[in-house]
């Protein structure tokens, strides 16, 4: 709850609150690729994360 | 009070500790672990940085993040969001990594932080301060100005790839950010990529490759590429890069645009690959003076901090130097991101605490020397359990019998004192060699770092003579300025020499010094003091002494894709798989021909190559 809590208050100060439909689609989305494969690969790039 | 600050969960883990202002340790986790540019959370580096402050965690009042995940994670929605579909390949990948780990960073880190000693007890806060904040804070308040221009670049933080700011006393004001994914760092590292070496390491091998070439590609960078404005400001064409929403750096059009797909690594280097990474320095050399000129006239300050990934381009910096923009200009040592521990262990100090801050003399950085050091019955008790065959001798005979060594055309191990906290060997954890020697640059590239034979290596120079040997004279204690050697020490090259191709040019000898001097004249220079390393700065005036040369070749004590040693355990094992052929280890000297030959070993098999 901690992390909801700072998350949203994190997109409210930021004025970001738009962008809580995307995370949530986003979110759920990015669970389905975790629960739909076994291991997690970073991949060989320097920019996104 | 006493703040930890850490860097963490990308590349090159590390941590420092402040205490009351002063910066009381640092090192970088890689050098524990011996794994090149280590990502964990660097608990290693951070227990002997409690070590060196003499408590546990529990002592510690706050610890320090050196960015702020959820900016970094909107930084990456919104890009996915804007770019999508395209960017499906790199989200899949992505997502599992955050949705599992990064977005819970600072649980995570609360968590690791526990678990270091006294973590039971620990009741202080965690403060997260944002990336170019960071490496902003690092180069700001440990320089030696009371007030300054600030520049950072890098590739990118949160969503800043290059900031200017400008710092006062205690305060640290940003006044302008460049964003994701209009990137200095990035453009430079697309090359890197394009030219087939790896990302994020192998940034200091293109810029050590442009001397070979013409920046015949220079024109066709800024036509197509970045759109640079007089005030250094630039955007650049993302039709050209996959970096913001793929998994390579450069696009189709990129190949397009300079005749063919990436170099793969490994690869025979050609004159084009020289012609590109010629053009990109070039490019990078305008961008920041356009930058510097611009810092100076927003902040009307005569002195310049540097910092970022970006502020390790040695040749840039020696550049900007020359231009004479500012009075000044003071690079932070370790300027990548393992700089971002410490400085957001200052931040916290200066900017969050509201401390006072009096600049006294030279630098806070006591010469970048704050990692582990070892005292002299340690230092034998590890070698002799290593079965190590060694001497040990009074100080002065240490250092008359290491010149005596070095003046004979030996390779000498040189491990001293304190770590170097940053990517640089300064003389405490350096392999040195005889600068006067023809061969000694093909020696130490191909028998002892067993790494590209283009690549040239760094000189040491008493700061009282750099001046008669280089075109330079100021301090440039942390290897981060380039000048060229004094016309009258250089040599010139017959018809037959200029022909030669590219990298065998470096074999013809082009001053009195060759194995530090690169093809155009310059080199990399380390100004040593006596205030900072009386121990270095000794050897170098017994070798001087001797050879009338107040340098010494500077090459990190480490084989080609392995950490900087640490340890005497590390530095007799690389000297045992290497053709090193004398190890000063504090007062102790082992001769290689005295070492049990079953303990040689394949030394450089153990490490993948960078």
């Amino acid at each position: 709850m901690d992390f909801a809590s700072e998350l949203l208050l994190f997109m409210k100060t930021r004025r970001k609150l738009w962008l809580l439909p995307v995370f949530t689609l986003l979110f759920v989305f990015g669970a389905l690729v975790v629960l739909t494969q076994g291991t997690v690969i970073a991949p060989f790039i320097y920019s996104i994360f | 009070m006493r703040i930890l600050g850490i860097s963490a969960f990308y590349h090159d883990s590390a941590a420092a500790l402040v205490e009351d202002g002063r910066i009381v340790a640092a090192a970088q986790e890689e050098r524990f672990t011996r794994r090149k540019h280590d990502p964990r959370f660097p608990a290693a580096a951070a227990r002997y940085c409690l070590e060196a402050a003499g408590c546990g965690l529990e002592g510690i009042d706050h610890v320090a993040f050196y960015e702020k995940p959820f900016l970094k994670f909107e930084r990456l929605l919104e890009t996915y969001f804007a770019l999508a579909p395209k960017g499906f390949g790199s989200f899949r990948r992505a997502m599992p990594l955050w949705i599992k780990d990064k977005l819970f960073q600072k649980s995570m880190l609360r968590d690791a932080v526990r678990q270091l000693p006294g973590g039971g007890r620990w009741n202080g806060s965690l403060l997260f301060t944002e990336h170019h904040q960071s490496h902003a804070a690092s180069a700001f308040f440990p320089s030696p100005f009371d007030s300054a221009a600030v520049l950072t670049m890098d590739g990118v933080g949160e969503w800043c790839t290059t900031s200017l700011g400008h710092g006062e006393g205690n305060r640290l004001e940003i006044i302008k950010e460049i964003h994701f994914p209009h990137s200095l760092g990035l453009l430079y590292s697309a090359f890197t990529y394009y030219t087939g070496f790896k990302v994020n390491s192998g940034e200091y091998k293109l810029m050590g490759l442009a001397p070979y070439g013409e920046p015949r590609f220079a024109q066709a960078i800024f036509d197509n590429l970045i759109d640079l404005r007089a005030d250094g400001s630039f955007q650049l064409d993302q039709r050209y890069f996959d970096y913001a929403a793929g998994l390579t750096m450069t696009s189709p059009a990129f190949d397009a645009l300079f005749g063919g797909p990436p170099r793969r690594p490994e690869q025979q280097l050609t004159q084009r690959e020289m012609d590109l990474a010629a053009s990109i320095q070039a490019v990078t050399e305008e961008v920041v003076l356009r930058l510097a000129r611009h810092a100076r006239s927003v902040t009307g300050e005569r002195a310049l901090c540097l910092a970022g990934g970006v502020a390790l381009n040695c040749v840039a910096n020696g550049k900007l130097h020359r231009a004479g923009i500012f009075d000044d200009i003071w690079v932070q040592p370790a300027a990548g991101d393992a700089g971002g521990a410490l400085g957001a262990a200052l931040a916290g100090w200066y900017q969050f605490g509201g401390q006072p801050r009096r600049v006294a003399g030279g630098d806070a950085m006591q010469g970048a020397y704050l990692g582990p050091h070892y005292a002299e019955a340690d230092i034998v008790a590890r070698l002799a359990a290593a079965g190590a065959r060694f001497d040990c001798l009074e100080p002065d005979l240490v250092t008359a019998t290491t010149a005596d060594a070095l003046a004979e055309g030996k390779a000498v191990g040189w491990m001293q004192g304190r770590m170097e906290f940053g990517p640089r060997a300064l003389g405490n954890r350096s392999i040195l060699g005889d600068p006067r020697s023809p061969t000694m640059q093909r020696l130490l590239n191909l028998k002892v770092k067993y790494r590209e034979s283009f690549r040239p290596f760094a000189p040491s120079v008493l700061r009282e003579d750099v001046a008669d040997w280089f075109e330079f004279d100021d301090d440039s204690p942390y290897m981060l300025m380039v000048g060229d050697v004094v016309a009258q020490r250089r040599h010139g090259m017959t018809e037959d020499q200029q022909a030669l191709f590219g990298i065998d040019k470096l074999n013809v000898a082009r001053s009195e010094i060759p194995a530090v001097t690169h093809i155009d004249y310059s080199a990399r220079i380390q100004t040593v003091h006596r205030e900072t390393n009386p121990r270095y700065w000794a050897l170098l005036s017994s070798f001087k002494q001797r050879t009338g040369c107040p340098l010494l070749v500077n090459t990190s004590f480490n084989v080609r894709g392995e950490p900087i040693v640490a340890t005497p355990e590390d530095a007799f094992g690389c000297f045992m798989g290497t053709e090193i052929e004398r190890l000063v280890i504090g007062n102790c000297i082992l001769r290689k021909e005295a070492q049990d030959p079953a303990l040689a070993h394949d030394y450089k098999a153990r490490f993948d190559l960078d």
